[in-house]
């Protein structure tokens, strides 16, 4: 409480006991655009205001102008680690809205895509945790695993990091046989790597004296706080919208929710550790029932919506009907019906939902996305407060903030 | 016993008569209205009677046509052990769009209303720390709303027409 008292005095004062310290927007330790404007009394944090809003760039805004299907590139750049599972987020979303069908096999091909993603997301943010305690190689040799994932996405869709990947209905072609390939050596190759992984950090004495009990808060109080995700389950909620509501066929799958209990970085830790285990066997289940389609069923990637989904180019061509939906499609002259919708996908780092409203226009009267880290970085105050400066850095990494989907 | 849909209706009619409104089920998910100085009552009762206790989303938008409640403040809300969600919304008039804060009740919605403030002006009364969150702090305007076009209205290729609202 003494820290407190002389909080307010103007900095230079004899009386003042804290230091102001002003860490970002660019700073080495936050990895990303964040400011935090601590007072600190020695190394420890007495209090702490984050500004957030340095890369907004209006999605909202910018969505309420563009066809459904001009969307999808805005969500690539939300939670950036694991864009395929914004974008198919969008698709489940705008499908749902649509009320179309989506074939069992493409429910399939998009479960292994965003477990990918899901992967992806865990190992860049586990790693960076393993960086900011001081160990540098797991982060290093994780990488070259994550080059493995982005292949897979390269050869599905074309690009790596913001993917845009998929289309409402389904994919823009067939996976070829060079991404099973790929999606092959990925799982050959990655358990031996998640387990060497697990060994450098998981018992590792300075690691765990670096996280255990610091950065810590209760079920009930993450819940007030709205976590979601893995943060939300290292405090023992077992909470999941995989499960809670199931999409694209999760419930085709077994698999089980890692929870923790102190809800400490550590637990975080070992939360995403557990899920990217978990994200292995729903890859492998995913996989193998892909595999049991055989003959015209195993040609199938999208579903049957003309209205959203674009005619193959030859058809443009050469038949008038194809010709017509394309055109109406490109020019965005296919009317949405009435309505509204809140549906959720399990992030990388929590709920990502989208609240779509619609007019019978165009475009959507109105589209919010739920941005998990934008909601539980109001936490962090509270996570860091009372603790040691450097704990304060290893807890922003463990809560896996994405600064372009915090600002939107 | 399973909290569904209609005992909710049944229990929110029962406890606020023909102060909630509106109900309707689209795509699952229980919707209604209640008029904006109820917003608390009605999402205590939520959290309290109907376990309630996760605050999803809270979000703006705006429809300019509808005259004295232009911006409407969405909640979703979801309770966990039933794993049911229910979205409701209050609409207020734009010259004079005053809310009572959720922030009281849920952490979570301390900047969740500072977003709504930050793009509809919606005035979160009694909340701590109302000011802009996403948007510089010299802004002087509410930039969601609809009366801000997004581009250069020169271009006819970007008229309303050719989104379907001429």
């Amino acid at each position: 409480m003494e820290a407190h008292k002389n909080i307010d005095l103007p900095q230079g004062s004899i009386e003042k006991r804290t230091t102001t310290l002003n860490i970002g927007p660019t700073h080495p330790a936050t990895h990303g655009v964040f400011q935090n404007i601590m007072e600190i009394d020695g190394e420890r944090v007495v209090s702490s205001e984050q500004t957030v809003g340095f890369i907004h760039r209006a999605f909202e805004k910018l969505a309420e102008h563009r066809n459904l299907y001009q969307i999808t590139p805005i969500t690539d750049r939300l939670n950036y680690c694991s864009s395929p599972i914004n974008n198919m987020g969008w698709h489940i979303t705008c499908e749902r809205f649509l009320k179309v069908e989506i074939p069992k096999r493409v429910d399939y091909l998009r479960v292994i895509i965003m477990e990918l993603a899901r992967i992806s997301d865990h190992l860049i943010c586990n790693s960076i945790v393993g960086v900011d305690t001081g160990a540098y190689t797991g982060f290093l040799y994780v990488m070259q695993y994550r080059e493995l994932i982005y292949e897979i996405y390269e050869e599905v869709c074309g690009s790596r990091l913001t993917t845009n990947i998929g289309r409402i209905g389904g994919f823009e072609r067939n996976f070829t046989n060079t991404a099973f390939t790929k999606l092959e050596k990925f799982l050959n190759e990655y358990p031996k790597v998640l387990k060497e992984f697990e060994s450098l950090f998981t018992r590792n004495r300075i690691f765990m004296e670096r996280t255990q009990g610091t950065g810590g808060i209760t079920a009930a109080r993450a819940m007030n706080y709205g976590f979601t995700g893995p943060n939300l389950r290292a405090a023992g909620v077992d909470y999941d919208v995989r499960v809670a509501n199931p999409y694209s066929s999760y419930q085709d799958f077994d698999f089980t929710i890692p929870v923790g209990t102190t809800g400490d970085n550590y637990d975080r830790f070992l939360v995403r550790n557990a899920e990217m285990w978990q994200s292995l066997s729903i890859i492998k289940q995913a996989y193998e029932k892909v595999q049991s389609f055989k003959g015209a069923a195993a040609e199938i990637f999208h579903a049957d919506v003309p209205e959203y989904y674009l005619p193959k180019k030859e058809d443009v061509y050469n038949n008038m009907e194809a010709l017509i939906w394309h055109f109406k499609i490109i020019m965005g002259e296919v009317h949405l019906p009435k309505g509204q919708i809140y549906s959720a996908v399990e992030g990388g780092n929590g709920e990502l939902g989208f609240y779509l409203v619609s007019d019978g226009g165009r475009t959507p009267f109105r589209l919010h996305f739920r941005r998990p880290c934008f909601i539980y970085y109001q936490a962090y105050p509270e996570l860091i407060t009372g603790g040691m400066l450097s704990d304060a850095v290893v807890t922003m990494s463990s809560l896996n903030l994405i600064a372009g989907e915090l600002d939107a | 016993m399973a909290l569904t849909n209609i005992f909710i209706q049944e229990k929110l009619v029962e406890k606020f008569g023909d102060q909630v409104s509106t109900f309707a089920t689209d795509t699952d998910i229980l919707s209604f209205e209640t008029l904006a100085a109820n917003n608390l009552k009605v999402i205590q009762f939520l959290y309290d009677e109907l376990g309630f206790t996760f605050l999803t989303d809270l979000c703006g938008v705006n429809y300019p046509d509808q005259k004295d409640a232009e911006i409407v403040v969405v909640y979703h809300l979801h309770n966990f052990i039933e794993n049911i969600r229910v979205r409701l919304s209050i609409a207020v008039p734009v010259e004079k769009p005053d809310v009572f804060t959720a922030s009281k009740l849920f952490e979570s919605a301390n900047w969740m209303e500072r977003e709504t403030y930050d793009f509809f002006g919606v005035n979160f009364i009694g909340h701590s720390n109302l000011k802009r969150i996403l948007n510089v702090d010299e802004m002087d305007y509410f930039p969601l709303r609809k009366e801000f076009p997004l581009e250069d209205q020169t271009r006819i290729d970007k008229d309303d027409e050719m989104f379907g609202r001429g």
